[in-house]
């Protein structure tokens, strides 16, 4: 197989933490600006322009938080089950910063989607909690990420750490596809998709430009979240690096 | 690719293969019991124990419900829209979201009788969503509550 060959410099050059570090920090304001406005501009025409649902009425507008959460919840872990095979296959350094660096991120987004879908579900089911195959799978996902955390945390030695939790992440990627497809493949309590790839959304586009703004601007704020903590990690394990104490001495001058 | 890279990556393509393979597995010897509800199908073809605590799920029948003026208990008739109906009795609170044409899982018991005596009746959310002009367009209505409480929020927004 060929790889066309700035891809491959790229890939190159992910092996160095301090081409990383160098080359994400200019991105970080655009990152968070764009997800801020994009995120704003969701929740504001989300909550206040469009309009109530038929039947659950306002309560429907969890959705523009609890959508984007889930999304973000099972994105970040296939990042980190990515992070796992390169990691495993390759020994790329940073990868294993990634993968420390998105697990506490994920298990907020994991959270969030479960305490939000709680929130909504007491209105609306008139249940808080149901041990249905989606509610359950999220639940067992952030097991997994807290497992993965706490893996690390077990574990004296870093490399030995780094190897252990690629694995957990790689096994646990598994769980992605039942969490999507368990609403279709048993019967549960929580809806199916109202988006599919192959068909009209179930929903007038009043309700959804707001939804697909807000889980734009969701990943933006993740991708600037994730390339923040990794950074403070690249930090932290390169600190016996000359330029890494360059950094810092210079930082420090600034302040 | 480095043949000791693509050693690793075969292995790892084999731990991820072997765990999917195990996983898949017992999800399907599991397959009933993920389930979260009986569907009506299923308990007219007498499948669901009697007498134990399971979950009945399905449609609320149009023109079934029948409430007791004096207290809170409610009959309906629960089907898959396909022929299979099974009778529910229930006392106490609905959820807001319950109405004719509405899904709903009940928890209960199955009576020898085919009755099912809920204890519980949770609401079934689809996956449609719309405002409410474009659901009269439609032909879809609130239940009852549920359109007096958007009045409320309408007149007080």
């Amino acid at each position: 197989m060929k790889f066309p060959a700035p891809l491959v410099r790229l890939w190159h050059r992910l092996g160095s933490p301090r081409w990383f570090f160098e080359t994400t920090a200019p991105w970080l304001p655009w990152l968070l600006g764009l997800g801020v406005a994009l995120l704003g501009a969701g929740a504001f025409w989300g909550l206040a322009l469009a309009p109530a649902d038929y039947l659950q009425g306002n309560s429907f507008r969890i959705i523009y938080v609890h959508v984007p959460s889930a999304i973000l919840a099972q994105s970040c872990y296939m990042l980190m089950g990515s992070c796992g095979v390169v990691l495993l296959v390759w020994r790329m350094k940073l990868a294993d910063m990634v993968l420390e660096a998105a697990a506490p991120i994920g298990a907020s987004f994991t959270a969030l989607a479960l305490a939000t879908g709680a929130v909504w579900g007491k209105p609306t089911w008139g249940t808080w909690w149901a041990w249905d195959a989606r509610v359950t799978s999220m639940l067992i996902l952030l097991f997994l990420y807290l497992g993965i955390m706490g893996l690390r945390q077990a574990l004296q030695r870093p490399e030995a750490a780094g190897r252990a939790c690629a694995i957990l992440a790689i096994v646990g990627l598994v769980n992605i596809p039942i969490i999507k497809y368990s609403v279709d493949w048993w019967l549960t309590l929580h809806q199916p998709s109202t988006f599919k790839l192959t068909e009209k959304p179930a929903m007038p586009p009043s309700m959804w430009i707001p939804l697909l703004l807000s889980v734009l601007g969701f990943y933006a704020l993740f991708i600037w979240s994730v390339l923040q903590s990794t950074r403070v990690v690249v930090l932290e394990r390169e600190r016996r690096t000359q330029w890494v104490q360059n950094f810092v001495a210079a930082e420090g001058s600034k302040a | 690719m480095h043949p000791k890279r693509r050693q690793r990556l075969t292995l790892v393509a084999f731990l991820f293969a072997g765990v999917a393979v195990a996983v898949g597995l017992a999800l399907f010897a599991l397959n009933e019991n993920i389930n979260l509800f009986y569907p009506p199908d299923q308990i007219a073809r007498g499948e669901a124990p009697t007498d134990q605590r399971i979950r009945a799920g399905g449609m609320v029948l149009e023109g079934s419900v029948k409430r007791d003026p004096g207290s809170l208990a409610v009959r309906f008739t629960l089907s898959d829209m396909a022929g299979h109906n099974v009778p529910v009795v229930y006392e106490g609170i609905l959820p807001d979201l319950f109405g004719e044409g509405q899904g709903i899982v009940a928890t209960g018991r199955l009576r020898a009788n085919g009755t099912f005596e809920a204890t519980e009746v949770l609401a079934k959310h689809d996956e449609n969503y719309m405002p409410p002009e474009l659901a009269a367009m439609a032909g879809r209505k609130a239940p009852e509550g549920q359109q007096a409480g958007l009045a409320t929020l309408d007149a007080g927004g």
